[in-house]
């Protein structure tokens, strides 16, 4: 198989955040947040003066970092970098989409469920025939 | 169809024959074993499948009571709360480990969180006012990562499984309509030119037949004829032609000889 993809093994993976202040907080106070010598964080907070590009370029670095396993992402951010999400295509680090206080949850706009939800219905569909 | 019609280049011959034929034996096995892959992991994929919905709709659930226990938290202790907190970062204490499951040769990834470390830094959080709240936050987006860390295996392991049922639909498919018609035609095709050489083969042994026997006949006929003739001469009392004509014929039996060896 040429496209393959490595499944790295290690014991420790960090989980990456972009979200809006209140779940940064909720998380972190779960003990989720890192920071490394450089001051570098594994979440970006996404308030009403960042921007797109900055949101895009946390996503970038969040998405080729090796210590990375699961990138938790709200879905109004995810709205914002859509074209980014949807053309993401690994396994690992997962991309997840969560919901926020703010922002009701749309299913029909995150982008694996909705293609769960498309297979998913025809396979119902399949099975009600039989 | 251009893969209908098209066979190998091969020669002709009964070795090719046995090697094509231990090909399409192969292709058959690797086929059905190829086919019996596809079903597991169509099985394991709709497993999956369910298993995604019904985590996804729990997940909007426990982020809901996270943030209201978030809420709580503020209200008790203080919106600045999220001030201490995000200044006492330091290093993860909740982790993810990922580890590899194998379903039917396709490596799937499956997360597991570990915390290490117990609750070291935010122990002293909210330690003026709504601690207990705060403990209770804590817990409620533990609890919350847990169902995002099962949810994000899952998804992965959709994304994988997807990825390598397409692969393998594909293989089953190329086997299928290219490689085993491909076989077939080349078997056919050895076994028709096969059959052609022996057709060949048996005429020509015919037609050496036919030769060998107008051959003797000639011979027969001709030895009559000089039979006759040296009766002829013996009637007749002249020795000396029947010694030449017998020295004629023995010569003439000579050339025809290599002849027949043909």
């Amino acid at each position: 198989m040429a496209n393959r993809v490595q499944i790295p093994t290690n014991n420790s993976s960090l989980i990456a955040m972009i979200a809006d202040e209140d779940t940064i907080v909720g998380f972190l106070l779960a003990g989720v947040g890192n920071v490394d010598i450089r001051r570098k964080t594994n979440y970006l907070i996404v308030d009403s003066k960042t921007t797109v590009k900055q949101i895009e370029d946390a996503f970038k670095e969040f998405t080729s970092r090796e210590d990375i396993a699961i990138v938790l992402i709200s879905q109004f951010v995810a709205n914002m970098i859509r074209f980014l999400v949807d053309s993401y295509n690994k396994p690992v680090p997962a991309i997840l989409e969560i919901p926020s206080k703010d922002h009701p949850y749309d299913p029909t706009h995150d982008s694996v469920l909705s293609r769960v939800k498309y297979l998913f219905s025809n396979e119902s569909v399949a099975s009600d025939r039989r | 169809m251009s893969g209908q019609s098209q066979r190998l280049n091969v020669v002709p011959t009964v070795t090719m024959l046995g090697v094509v034929k231990a090909r399409l034996v192969g292709a058959t096995r690797g086929h059905a074993l190829l086919k019996k892959k596809s079903d597991a992991l169509t099985v394991q994929f709709r497993q999956i499948l369910k298993k995604i919905v019904s985590t996804k709709e729990s997940m909007g659930d426990i982020m809901k009571t996270s943030s209201f226990a978030l809420t709580e938290a503020k209200y008790v202790a203080g919106d600045n709360i999220k001030h201490v907190v995000l200044e006492n970062v330091k290093e993860a204490s909740l982790r993810v480990r990922s580890r590899t499951e194998n379903v039917a040769g396709v490596k799937l990834p499956k997360f597991d969180y570990t915390a290490d470390g117990e609750a070291s830094k935010n122990d002293l959080t909210g330690l003026a006012r709504g601690g207990q709240q705060v403990q209770q936050c804590r817990v409620a987006y533990i609890k919350a990562i847990e169902v995002l860390v099962e949810l994000a295996s899952l998804q992965t392991s959709f994304l994988t499984l997807d990825d390598a049922i397409k692969t393998t639909n594909r293989r089953v498919n190329a086997l299928e309509n290219v490689v085993k018609p491909r076989l077939e035609n080349t078997i056919s095709y050895i076994k028709g030119e096969l059959d052609e050489l022996e057709r060949e083969d048996f005429f020509r042994l015919k037609k050496i037949q036919g030769y060998k026997r107008r051959e003797i006949e000639r011979k027969m006929v001709l030895a009559r004829e000089q039979q006759a003739v040296e009766k002829l001469h013996l009637q007749k009392g002249a020795t000396w032609i029947s010694y030449d004509s017998s020295q004629n014929l023995l010569s003439g039996t000579a050339d025809k000889d290599e002849d027949i060896i043909f």
